[in-house]
């Protein structure tokens, strides 16, 4: 047994300084495309290869709406001029109006219940590593609880199938209050590629009320992370000027 | 390869026929319902196939029903049976074919058919406490935006339960349980410590893929293909841009080809790492438990810098791939796998002699070999239990077989065993990654496909074992009829014999050492 502290110990401290400081280190995020393109007819090339409408022109300006983003870079890839990418961004989540954060006392301890209605796979793994040491959140005060019993958030991945509808109202209703609802990935967010089925809804919107919304398909445990100290009142939401200022680098996928 | 023309006649005549079709390069066995059941047995037993899947398709008069098995040097066998559409009835196969079993009630919860002689039918993929009788989701004249008839789950339902002898009860486990896990439903049957019998109700995340994919085009649908089941999202894409490939006649650039190699091997290597990761946790083995997530998140991160995505989404494309990777960014991928894997070895040799470790794992979640053939097991669940078999060596694709690699077996089919195989195929990933790197050819990696009328199987062997997508196109490249089997599919089938005769605080272990995903089977 003495091998596996040695080796422990030995491994050093592999955890990311973020949220004290930032994290650039490669792979970590896939990015986020962003509004603006150099002329009205890239801008329409734009709008027409998404396929899930992330692209819009109002009032001659291209605005992309994050939300609905499955990150197929097929705008990154197959046009001939790429969307404006925004590399090494994560800090993605949103609020939702009107806004509704934890009170203060549950700054420093905050348990999450992780509920799964659909997902493929990828969101829950992303959820899965923020327990591992590059990200260890434990060290943040955020734990996961099996029970909603225990829970103050309720983190949802997956676009709500029908057959778990039932299941996440109750887990809901079993929470005490105060409590919010953190929907995480573009399925949770608008449906995502699931949108259309007649088997699932266009997003948790649709059963309950979600506080904070975190864009990506699947949002990189940073960005989850970054969700969840939003929730939790740590950190601010993307769009504010301390998040913009910060994660803002240009460069292509 | 056999010829099955003369074989057929002769045992046969008249109730079959046998012909060859060349864009599956499969013989195609046409057969009246009454030989049905025979010729499976046949082709299962005496030839020594193993059951791919079964594909039911509507036709303006008929039902089509198209059993395929497959066999080493033998290739590729599909026996066809059709019956009137007034007729839904057709003779179940399970009885010598039992890995058919969950193929027929998917076909019956599905397209309301009735397999004659199947031992249970119902409440599978539509539960029957929240569904109404006789809805049948994937038939044309099913109209999906009718946004159906859920209603809330009937209260009092009960899952009926097999062990009668006194003090025996159901404990339930799911849908929502554990920290971070997936949706799913376990039927504990116990009289106290011993699970004795193990049912699992699955399908809590059914997204209905099947049915969204159909009047897609082939673009839209190879997103679906990726995303259903995203930890191996690479696999199902790249059986699904084959199976569209094959249709169109499309040819794959050399370099493409090599570069798709090298993603699907640096997929397995990560997929098994988070296995390993999945196995250590759930036997609390705290610095392992930490050390196989820095492996797996240093994975992520190599996939993530090489490919824009940390689940290699939006590379595949029918035809090639939608971006070149320079050999540059493959060999310090290939550096950075080849430190991981070295990561990897060291764990292995500290595992091995981890005596709390190996107790959790030794002489648990026993499979036997002629159990495993007889569900038909796929991928490392298999292999560990001495079934030694491997799409990529048994019906090469993407040119697999001018790589040298080893099929990595175990014989013993426990927990254990499975570990093992683990981490002897992530060596041999790493070992093909080497060699699609010096494989790899200048040159375009997209060629662009012209869209034909067709229906193909595209296969691959997916990190958790043989994965199964066939695809019908119109003339306009839109999908008509899409049908995924996966390797979870098949093994949550046999996953109760792991489980059965097992302590309760065994059943985490079994979970992990199967790693089965619950989205790749719900679809």
């Amino acid at each position: 047994m003495s091998r596996w502290v040695i080796k422990g110990i030995r491994t050093g401290i592999k955890t990311t300084t973020y949220p004290r400081g930032t994290e650039s280190a490669p792979g970590t995020t896939p990015g986020l495309p962003g509004s603006g393109a150099p002329d009205s007819e890239a801008a329409q090339a734009l709008v027409e290869i998404c396929p899930t409408g992330v692209f819009t022109v109002a009032g001659g300006e291209l605005v992309a709406d994050v939300r609905g983003c499955i990150h197929c870079l097929r705008c990154v890839r197959l046009t001939h001029q790429p969307a404006n990418w925004q590399a090494g961004s994560f800090e993605w989540a949103a609020e939702t109006v009107p806004v509704n954060k934890l009170p203060g006392a549950f700054k420093k301890s905050v348990h999450i219940c992780v509920v799964d209605t659909g997902d493929c796979g990828a969101c829950l793994n992303e959820v899965r590593q923020l327990n591992n040491p590059y990200y260890n959140m434990h060290r943040l005060g955020l734990f996961i609880t099996p029970t909603p019993r225990h829970a103050d958030i309720l983190l949802i991945v997956g676009p709500g199938t029908d057959h778990m509808r039932y299941a996440l109202q109750k887990i809901y209703a079993a929470m005490p209050s105060p409590k919010r609802v953190v929907a995480a990935g573009a399925c949770a967010l608008s449906g995502g590629v699931f949108a259309g089925s007649f088997t699932c809804s266009e997003g948790i919107g649709e059963t309950m009320p979600v506080d904070v919304e975190i864009p990506g398909c699947p949002p990189p445990p940073l960005a989850i992370l970054h969700g969840l100290l939003v929730a939790a009142g740590r950190r601010p939401p993307a769009g504010s000027p301390a998040t913009t200022a910060k994660t803002e680098t240009p460069g292509t996928a | 390869m056999i010829n099955l023309t003369d074989q057929i006649e002769e045992r046969w005549g008249g109730k079959a026929q046998a012909g060859f079709n060349v864009i599956n390069s499969a013989w195609e066995v046409t057969c009246s319902q009454t030989a049905l059941v025979e010729i499976c047995e046949w082709i299962f037993a005496d030839l020594d196939f193993s059951f791919a899947t079964l594909v039911v398709e509507e036709e303006a008069d008929e039902w089509r029903l198209r059993y395929i098995f497959y066999g080493g040097s033998n290739g590729w066998v599909h026996v066809l049976a059709s019956s009137p559409r007034s007729e839904q009835t057709f003779p179940s196969i399970v009885g010598p074919v039992h890995a058919a079993d969950w193929h027929e009630r998917e076909a019956e919860d599905m397209f309301g058919l009735n397999f004659e002689g199947h031992p249970r039918l119902g409440d599978f993929i539509l539960h029957d406490d929240a569904w109404q009788e006789g809805v049948e989701p994937m038939r044309h004249q099913f109209d999906p935006q009718m946004a159906l008839l859920y209603r809330k789950p009937v209260e009092d339902w009960r899952p009926r339960r097999i062990v009668q002898e006194p003090g025996a009860f159901i404990m339930p486990v799911g849908p929502k349980y554990s920290g971070v896990a997936e949706s799913a439903q376990f039927l504990l049957e116990t009289v106290g410590e011993d699970v004795i019998r193990f049912s699992p109700r699955l399908y809590y995340k059914w997204r209905a893929v099947e049915k969204l994919a159909e009047g897609k085009t082939a673009d839209e649908v190879l997103l679906l293909a990726e995303r259903f089941a995203a930890t191996t999202a690479f696999a199902h894409g790249l059986a699904f841009c084959q199976a569209v490939e094959k249709i169109c006649g499309a040819k794959v650039p050399q370099r493409a080809r090599a570069l798709r190699v090298f993603l699907a091997e640096l997929e397995r290597l990560r997929q098994h790492t988070g296995q390993v990761q999945a196995i250590c946790e759930s036997t609390a083995l705290v610095v392992a438990d930490s050390q196989s997530g820095i492996l797996e998140e240093d994975l992520l991160r190599i996939s993530g810098e090489l490919a824009g995505h940390r689940y290699l989404f939006g590379l595949l494309a029918p035809g090639g791939l939608t971006t070149d990777l320079s050999d540059q960014a493959c060999q310090h991928a290939l550096e950075r796998s080849r430190e991981a894997l070295a990561g990897l070895d060291e764990l292995e040799t500290q595992l091995r002699v981890s005596s709390s470790f190996l107790d959790r794992l030794e002489e648990v979640g026993f499979v036997p070999t002629g159990t495993a053939l007889d569900y038909g097991l796929l991928g490392p669940v298999a292999r560990a239990a001495a079934v030694t078999d491997d799409l990529r060596r048994k019906q090469p694709y993407l040119g697999y077989d001018l790589f040298q690699f080893e099929v990595p077996s175990e014989r013993e089919g426990d927990g254990y065993a499975r570990l093992r195989v683990l981490f002897s195929e992530c060596r041999q990933s790493v070992l093909i990654m080497g060699q699609a790197l010096a494989a790899l050819a200048e040159g375009r990696v997209r060629e662009p496909v012209r869209f034909h009328a067709g229906a193909a199987l595209g296969y691959v062997e997916a990190p958790r074992g043989g994965a199964f997508h066939w695809v019908r196109l119109d003339e306009g490249g839109r999908v008509l009829r899409y049908h995924i089997t996966s390797p979870s599919f098949v093994n949550w089938h046999g996953f109760h014999l792991a489980v059965e005769n097992f302590a309760f605080q065994d059943f985490p272990i079994m979970l992990a050492s199967f790693y089965l995903s619950v989205a790749e089977n719900d679809r």
